[in-house]
């Protein structure tokens, strides 16, 4: 540790992947995650590692497929629209049991959009964008140097579960700099092994890699495995954060850059003598329902703020299942809720 | 404490870089620093601007309602972050391209011929450094060596090691320009 450097979220992801042991990294360019595209360009073909632009994102995320399969920690990245063009490539990587790292720098949707700041893409991320029975691990980064700490984390998550990963950021966490101090890079060497990998069969059985069987029987067994592994995962990973909450009477429930505004928010209430808190999912899936609805019994307001139409709205709500009331405040199409909107908003539900 | 800045003109003067170099010098002096950037269509052609938090704690908002200070370099960036100034905070008015007066009268108004001391400094691409020593001088936020270190190294870094003492008499001349 030690190393302090002022960086944009996308390059803090982007040095963290490399410091992860990010072997190779294919993606296709689009704003507002352009700088990561650009990072990697600049420094994997200088550590020897491979970097290639694709041709298009489904390109990109089928290289992911690949690579993951030959074995070696791998990323792609990029931003709402093209992060739809993955998800077959996800649902994939998912029902063949590949790690891999996936980045969306969310921006203003649907459709084309534009390329503000935004958290619409938070059902596509958690509910499954792709086909089939699925979830990935979405990591909901609040801070540039969060975003580093968890695209590192991200990689040892995909490695153990053999599943993929998503960093779900937004267009500002992307662009804003913050000091980072970035740890020292690991070794891939010390990994632990990975003897499913398709490396060549030579003086082993070959090792097959599919999400493909037309057995019903065996394909429910596939699946079974699989909601076993994601029952492994909700038992292990729920991560999240608690601010002022142990004696507060309203909470915010917010994830990613709008929960730091929130924090701001909380602080103005305070000083106005409102006792708020915050709750912050850093896992988006699996989501901390019990945390949270453990902190729903305390209070008697829990306030969803979000830079959507009410995505995650819909988790706390089953979540606080009628424990408290659950309002809601959304901004939509790039419009980021500043302190004093949210702090309005906690004002009028604390009454 | 906390301190936040607006710095906004038109794109091509300078005020992502301004907003970079301090921010990377209140890092170095040892604040918490967030740097935000207006990206997309507004920076190609309009306004652009860019927020800069430098703090002794940790940072929670990177957006703030009302800034403690803005360094406007033109019209449109004054008649946008004007009304935003907190109450007794800092306005950095760019008096070459703005001819009108400053509104607000609970805020200390500064208003300073930077495209004139551009170039009477050697180059009217400095006017960003002009506005930077300015703000320096009028919020003591950050040590003037610092600020002049930091775009020493930020320049070099990007191959412009010619440019660093012309710079460095712009940041000077800024801050001279103030009381």
């Amino acid at each position: 540790m030690g190393e302090r450097r002022l960086l944009r979220g996308n390059e803090a992801i982007a040095e963290s992947a490399i410091r992860a042991g990010c072997q190779c990294y294919f993606a296709y360019p689009i704003t507002p995650q352009g700088e990561l595209v650009e990072y990697m360009a600049r420094h994997m073909p200088r550590l020897g590692r491979t970097f290639i632009q694709a041709e298009s994102e489904v390109a990109a995320i089928n290289m992911v497929y690949g690579a993951a399969g030959a074995g070696v920690r791998t990323m792609t990245s990029s931003s709402s629209p093209g992060i739809s063009l993955k998800q077959e490539g996800i649902s994939y990587l998912a029902g063949s049991n590949l790690p891999a790292v996936i980045v969306n720098v969310v921006r203003g949707g649907p459709g084309l959009g534009n390329i503000a700041p935004s958290q619409c893409d938070y059902f596509q991320a958690v509910k499954g964008g792709g086909h089939g029975d699925y979830h990935m691990i979405v990591l909901g980064p609040s801070t540039v140097p969060e975003a580093g700490e968890l695209t590192m984390l991200a990689f040892d998550l995909a490695d153990r579960y053999r599943t993929p990963v998503m960093i779900l950021a937004d267009g500002l966490l992307g662009q804003m700099m913050e000091p980072v101090e970035l740890p020292e890079p690991i070794d891939v060497s010390q990994l632990p092994p990975k003897p499913w990998a398709a490396t060549g069969a030579r003086g082993r059985e070959p090792n097959i890699i599919l999400s493909f069987d037309l057995g019903p029987e065996n394909l429910k067994k596939m699946n079974l495995d699989l909601q076993a592994k994601y029952d492994l995962i909700r038992k292990h990973e729920v991560r999240y954060e608690e601010t002022q909450t142990a004696d507060a009477e309203i909470i915010v429930v917010a994830y990613g850059t709008i929960a730091r505004i929130a924090k701001t928010a909380i602080d103005m209430a305070r000083a106005e003598g409102i006792r708020a808190g915050l709750f912050r999912p850093i896992t988006l899936w699996p989501y901390p329902y019990d945390a949270l609805r453990a902190v729903a019994d305390r209070v008697k307001t829990v306030l969803t703020v979000e830079m959507s139409a009410g995505q995650m709205w819909e988790d706390v709500r089953l979540a606080v299942a009628e424990r408290a009331k659950t309002p809601f405040y959304g901004e939509m199409g790039g419009i980021v809720p500043t302190p004093k909107g949210i702090l309005s908003e906690v004002k009028k539900h604390a009454r | 404490m906390e301190r936040s800045v607006v710095i906004a003109g038109f794109g091509g003067q300078g005020v992502i870089l301004a907003g970079k170099i301090l921010a990377q010098a209140g890092m170095s002096h040892g604040l918490e620093v967030t740097w935000l950037p207006s990206y997309g269509p507004e920076m190609r052609g309009g306004t652009a601007n860019c927020t800069v938090i430098l703090s002794d704690r940790t940072i929670g908002s990177p957006i703030v309602d009302n800034p403690t200070a803005v360094i406007a370099l033109n019209l449109p960036s004054l008649d946008k972050f004007e009304p935003t100034v907190a109450p007794k905070g800092i306005l950095v008015v760019n008096g070459s391209l703005i001819g009108r007066k400053v509104e607000r009268t609970d805020v200390q108004a500064h208003v300073v011929p930077i495209n004139e001391i551009a170039t009477k400094v050697g180059n009217s691409r400095t006017v960003n450094m002009v506005a930077l020593g300015a703000y320096v001088k009028a919020t003591g936020a950050v040590p003037l060596e610092v600020v002049k270190r930091t775009m020493a190294e930020a320049m070099r870094e990007g191959g412009k090691e010619k440019l660093v003492e012309l710079n460095e008499r712009a940041l000077d001349a800024g801050y001279a320009a103030l009381p």
